[in-house]
């Protein structure tokens, strides 16, 4: 059972405190109607299922309804950040092979 | 008689008799016993029967590792299967049964037609009761109870269990030398630790140890730990428990059997206990599994791991035989040789497969006098309920052969030591990949993967001081790592302990035949795999262990193959020609050893299980005799049947009631959302198919939500109750889902929105007053405001006061009757309800429960979001265009979609309503719709029913359906072929059977 970092309640509660709330930082087209079929699919269906870093929204549903990002890793599991919806994250793929292992940028 | 029994030793209470059975025979042993030490105390060889040749079997172990003694106890609800005997402690009156073996464990039909065994390579059953097809039921019967691995209770389990949540800096996993050195290295460090082992006392491997640390037995050493930790506040001592796996982020689960060993039921206690561990670090000190040698007929009863013949004598003071032959490759399992001389027993021979064994245990052994044949290896058991020799020969310079002829030596007795393999198998729940060393012969946890650390035998320090000196430094190393910075100086424990030489690598012990010619050579005792069925798979082309694993069942039983999987994974490296690294091995997961049901439900089971929820008139509705359905947690009346009414009877009076004078249905479930905020209004509009932004106070709306993808998502009534601030119906299930829905996109994406979102749900009572005479009821109780259509007309809401309480009524109608829905703050709810029945009475008002609500809303073709759509119907589907915008400015969600070119597919299929040809015929919801009942199979499917009921307004059924391009197919037939041979003809019509126009809601 994960162990996430609530950036609003400021302390780590346990997975079923939360909800899974898909990729982050997918932005809505600001003019839908402009699409074509195939770009608005993208938006809607296409995700980058990444092997390792990953940023993702979780929803704080059992807790203070909050939704926020989180960067996991999606082989070990680890998270390696939590922060706000508006923010950008910490951590990036590219930077994987540096980022040293146990530490948590954001957490606690 | 306890015939194996010893004069004297070992940690049970000879004062203490305990009488027990096993399959229907009594027996006795002493307080401290475990089963399988009782029985062999008793002379029991033969405790199973194998799983698919039948063949006698007779304990093995010691531990968690037994593959063999596999027992179910009690019977009735209290059973409990799966159970391994050398875990079982002992109780008075406990009854055990085996649970293989038909029709009994000491004759078993499979034995006899000793064919059989030739009959079953690996993948028999594929391979063999798989054609004809329809024989495999047929074959699956008599193979079930031939195998079975024991019975699940029938009854639901009378006891009680539970579940605690714990946090520490430290949990240790094991109480031998290492979890205890490192138990009491991170407490001195001032961590909060748990320490767990599954063994009802602590200890470890020092339980049946000769060893001395510190100038004292072990067990002195353990019991000052004990005292130390004992008395530290700090530190939680859970024996008896299993830490069964280890999860994401550090998160492990124990399992603690608080009174298994007092008696098969615990009236008023908590029998097991689930610790759900959130650790901050872990020591993984869970100690190492002897590995058994595979030779022919090594399965017979009285072949033994060497370790497991030393604590059975040790520990419980049981001999398990008289005429010991100890057949090992490495110096460690000597001891068990010398244990027995000293133990007064005979020795008949070590046989050791090195050429030129010279360790320390080796020359004590031969000070003893015990004759040591160098170079040897026991290729055959022999025997048939139990060992009566082994066939011993010389092996090649290479060990890849027998050299010469075997000869036999008499015993009674065969222990066996391969070697040890690390119990890696919590490491290996964290992901670690395990690592082969060639220097150890066994699988060494691989880096990790949380924060954990392995120590002692687990990493493959097979020595007393390693044990504790590893153990130590793990404790400090957990501890600081866990943020403490207390003392932290390294404890020295004295060890008294000759080095020791190199073991062989022996994996399976070569043959004068070949490994298929041979008689039969166990890997894996639980599931019957033999070496030969492994050299087979590999010849067959399996290459993949996880698919020769699955291929041949190797580690599939209820051991996990704790003793075989090594073997395995060896002798399928070599038929490969490949090394073992490169082969590699398994994967465990969780649970160590099986998990009991009760332990991991806890408290929520029963009343407990789920939450229900009642709304404030549920005593009413119970009084009234009211029938209960689900619809999600909620309760909710169903039918009120009167004396001698059937369900049918009952929904057909209440439907017309409704439409002939008046009835009530409590609506209070359906979910309400308060919304607030100045953009409260633009924030709608963009969630809903239709405008809102323009919604007057005073006014309701009906209205769509859809995903982004286009699809129905939830409808709902919202009304606009001042500037700014709105009140969201959404159906009684969706309610959760839609707030959710709503929150995510004011914060994920238009957080600018000003916009508040307040569950109400429970706060508010709703009687909904439906039927020509509806406005009568309410004017009786009702007199502050002007009931008339002119002054508050269809889809307006009121303030008003019913029956002298502040009340809102909406003039909303999901039934195309006149309603006028009553919300009460819900304390006044049943109060309100009560005045309402009384004031309808002289017009017969009639309370009515969801089925008459689904009928009559079918009648009117409403759609019920989830039943008439799935989650893949757009409003054009259902044919609800009126409910979608063009006009509005923003892109409300899913608008986009709808232009999709998917979504402007002729033959989507779309809601239609059907007319049976039958009147009465009442069409099963779920059936499938086709044109042509007498097509060929596969035929094309055109739909299916998503509602259908008896209409007694009308005097037929009625049925709303989805059916492809169904909008332009009005006035056709279609079929629906039924699971019982029947086939219905339906003409698909309009999906509103009543009222086309709407008058009747409008008056």
């Amino acid at each position: 059972m994960l162990h996430i970092y609530c950036p609003f309640c400021r302390e780590e509660r346990d997975e079923e405190e939360f909800s899974y709330a898909g990729e982050a930082h997918i932005q809505r087209p600001l003019d839908p109607e402009s699409l074509s079929d195939e770009e608005w699919g993208d938006y809607l269906f296409f995700r980058t299922n990444a092997k390792g870093i990953h940023h993702e929204m979780w929803y704080h549903i059992a807790g203070c309804r909050r939704y926020f990002n989180v960067t996991r890793d999606t082989l070990s599991y680890q998270i390696l950040e939590s922060y706000l919806i508006s923010q950008q994250p910490g951590v990036r793929a590219k930077q994987t092979a540096s980022a040293e292992q146990g530490e948590q940028p954001n957490a606690n | 008689m306890q015939t194996n029994r010893v004069a004297s030793g070992g940690r049970i209470n000879r004062g203490n008799a305990v009488n027990f059975t096993f399959n229907g025979k009594a027996y006795q042993g002493f307080a401290g016993d475990t089963l399988a030490a009782a029985l062999l105390a008793n002379g029991v060889d033969i405790v199973g029967r194998s799983f698919k040749y039948g063949r006698p079997r007779g304990i093995v172990g010691h531990g968690a590792e037994e593959p063999n003694a596999i027992v179910q106890l009690g019977s009735g609800a209290q059973t409990v299967p799966n159970l391994r005997a050398t875990q079982v402690e002992l109780y008075e009156g406990l009854e055990a049964h085996s649970v293989g073996g038909w029709p009994s464990v000491d004759f078993d039909v499979r034995e006899v037609l000793g064919f059989m065994g030739k009959m079953m390579p690996p993948g028999f059953y594929y391979k063999t009761f798989m054609r004809p097809q329809n024989l495999w039921h047929f074959y699956e019967r008599w193979i079930r109870k031939a195998a079975g691995l024991g019975k699940a209770p029938l009854e639901s389990d009378p006891d009680c269990y539970d579940k605690l949540n714990q946090n520490c800096d430290v949990l240790v996993v094991g109480a031998g030398p290492a979890g205890l050195a490192a138990a009491s290295a991170a407490a001195r460090a001032g961590a909060r630790v748990i320490i767990a082992d599954e063994q009802q006392e602590f200890g470890g491997s020092l339980l049946a140890s000769q060893q001395q640390i510190d100038g004292q037995p072990a067990m002195s050493w353990v019991d000052e730990r004990l005292a130390e930790l004992g008395n530290n506040d700090n530190v939680m001592l859970l024996p008896r428990s299993t830490v069964f796996g280890y999860y994401d982020h550090n998160f492990l689960g124990i399992l603690e059997r608080r009174t298994d060993h007092l008696g098969i039921s615990s009236p008023g206690q908590v029998r097991q206990r689930m610790h759900r561990v959130r650790a901050k670090q872990v020591v993984l000190a869970t100690g190492a599994i002897e590995r058994p040698l595979v030779f022919a007929n090594n399965d017979l009863p009285g072949v033994m791991m060497a370790s497991s013949v030393s604590t059975y004598l040790n520990r419980y003071g049981v001999a398990a035989g008289n005429n010991l032959v100890l057949f090992t490759t490495n110096d460690n399992a000597y001891q068990t040789a010398i244990d027995w001389h000293k133990a007064g027993r005979k020795v008949v021979k070590i046989v050791d497969s090195r050429p030129e064994p010279t360790g320390a245990l080796v020359n004590t052994a031969r000070e003893f006098g015990i004759d040591v044949m160098a170079g040897h290896v026991v290729v055959e058991a022999k025997g048939r309920r139990r060992v009566k020799g082994a066939m011993v020969a010389p092996l090649n310079d290479n060990a890849s052969a027998v050299a010469g002829a075997a000869i036999r030596l008499d015993c009674d007795l065969l222990a066996c030591s391969g070697g040890w393999s690390p119990a890696i198998h919590l490491s290996s729940h964290t992901g670690a990949k395990p690592q082969w060393n060639d220097e150890l012969v066994g699988f060494v946890p691989g880096e990790s993967k949380q924060q954990e650390r392995s120590a002692g035998s687990a990493k493959g320090a097979y020595s007393l001081a390693g044990c504790l000196q590893q153990g130590d430094e793990a404790g400090r190393e957990a501890a600081r790592k866990a943020g403490l910075d207390g003392e932290s100086t390294a404890a020295s424990y004295q060890v008294d302990e000759q080095p020791q030489q190199p073991q062989q690598a022996m994996f399976l012990v070569p043959h004068a035949k070949s490994t298929s010619r041979a008689p039969v050579q166990f890997v894996d005792f639980q599931l019957d795999v033999t070496a030969a069925a492994i050299e087979l798979a590999a010849r067959e082309g399996y290459e993949s262990v996880e698919h020769v694993k699955r291929y041949t069942a190797m580690g599939f039983g209820t051991d996990q193959g704790k003793l075989g999987n090594i073997n395995g994974m060896a002798i399928l490296a070599r038929a490969l020609g490949r090394g073992i690294p490169e082969t590699g091995t398994t994967i465990f997961r969780p649970s160590y050893t099986p998990t009991t049901f009760g332990a991991i439900a806890g408290r929520d089971v029963a009343d407990l299980f789920d939450p229900e929820r009642y709304t404030a008139m549920q005593r009413w509705h119970q009084q009234q005799g009211a029938e209960f359905e689900n619809v999600g947690q909620w309760k909710r009346p169903w039918y009120y049947p009167k004396p001698g009414e059937t369900m049918h009877d009952a929904v057909n009076r209440e439907c017309l009631a409704v439409r002939n004078s008046v009835g009530m249905l409590d609506a209070s479930t359906l979910g309400k959302i308060d919304i607030q905020g100045p953009d409260a209004g633009e924030f709608l509009n963009r969630m809903y198919t239709n405008a809102y932004a323009k919604l007057a106070p005073g006014k309701c709306r009906y209205g769509l939500m859809l995903k982004e993808d286009g699809m129905i998502f939830d409808d709902g009534v919202t009304a606009c109750l001042g500037p700014n601030h709105y009140l969201m119906f959404t159906t009684t299930g969706g309610a959760a889902a839609v707030l959710a829905w709503l929150e995510l996109w004011q914060q994920t994406e238009w957080p600018e929105l000003q916009v508040y979102f307040t569950s109400v749900t429970d706060h508010w009572a709703t009687a909904t007053v439906t039927g020509p005479n509806a406005r009568k009821v309410i004017e009786k109780v009702c007199d502050d405001i002007d009931l008339s259509n002119e002054a508050f007309p269809f889809m307006d809401w009121r303030d008003a006061t019913v029956a002298g309480v502040s009340a809102r009524i909406f003039r909303i109608s999901f039934t195309g009757e006149l309603s006028l829905e009553v919300n009460v703050p819900a304390h006044h709810g049943r109060y309100v309800w009560e005045k309402l029945v009384e004031a309808g009475e002289e017009f017969g008002i009639t309370p009515y429960g969801t089925e008459t609500m689904h009928v009559l809303r079918a009648e009117k073709g409403f759609i019920i979001v989830g039943q008439d759509t799935d989650g893949s119907m757009t409003p054009a589907d259902m044919g609800m265009n009126w409910v979608v915008s063009q006009k509005k400015e923003f892109s409300f969600i899913g608008k986009r979609s709808l232009s999709r070119s998917d979504m402007l597919r002729e033959d989507r299929k779309q809601l239609v309503g059907l007319k049976t040809r039958d009147p009465q015929d009442v069409l099963p919801e779920g059936a499938q719709i086709v044109n042509q009942p007498e097509h060929a199979p596969p035929v094309p499917m055109q739909g299916h029913v998503t509602s259908s009921y008896y209409s007694a307004n009308l005097g037929h059924s009625i049925a709303l359906a989805v059916v492809k391009g169904g909008h332009k197919r009005m006035g056709e037939t279609v079929y629906c072929p039924l699971a019982d041979g029947r086939v219905i003809e339906a003409e698909i019509v309009s999906s509103i059977f009543y009222d086309p126009k709407g008058e009747r809601q409008n008056v």
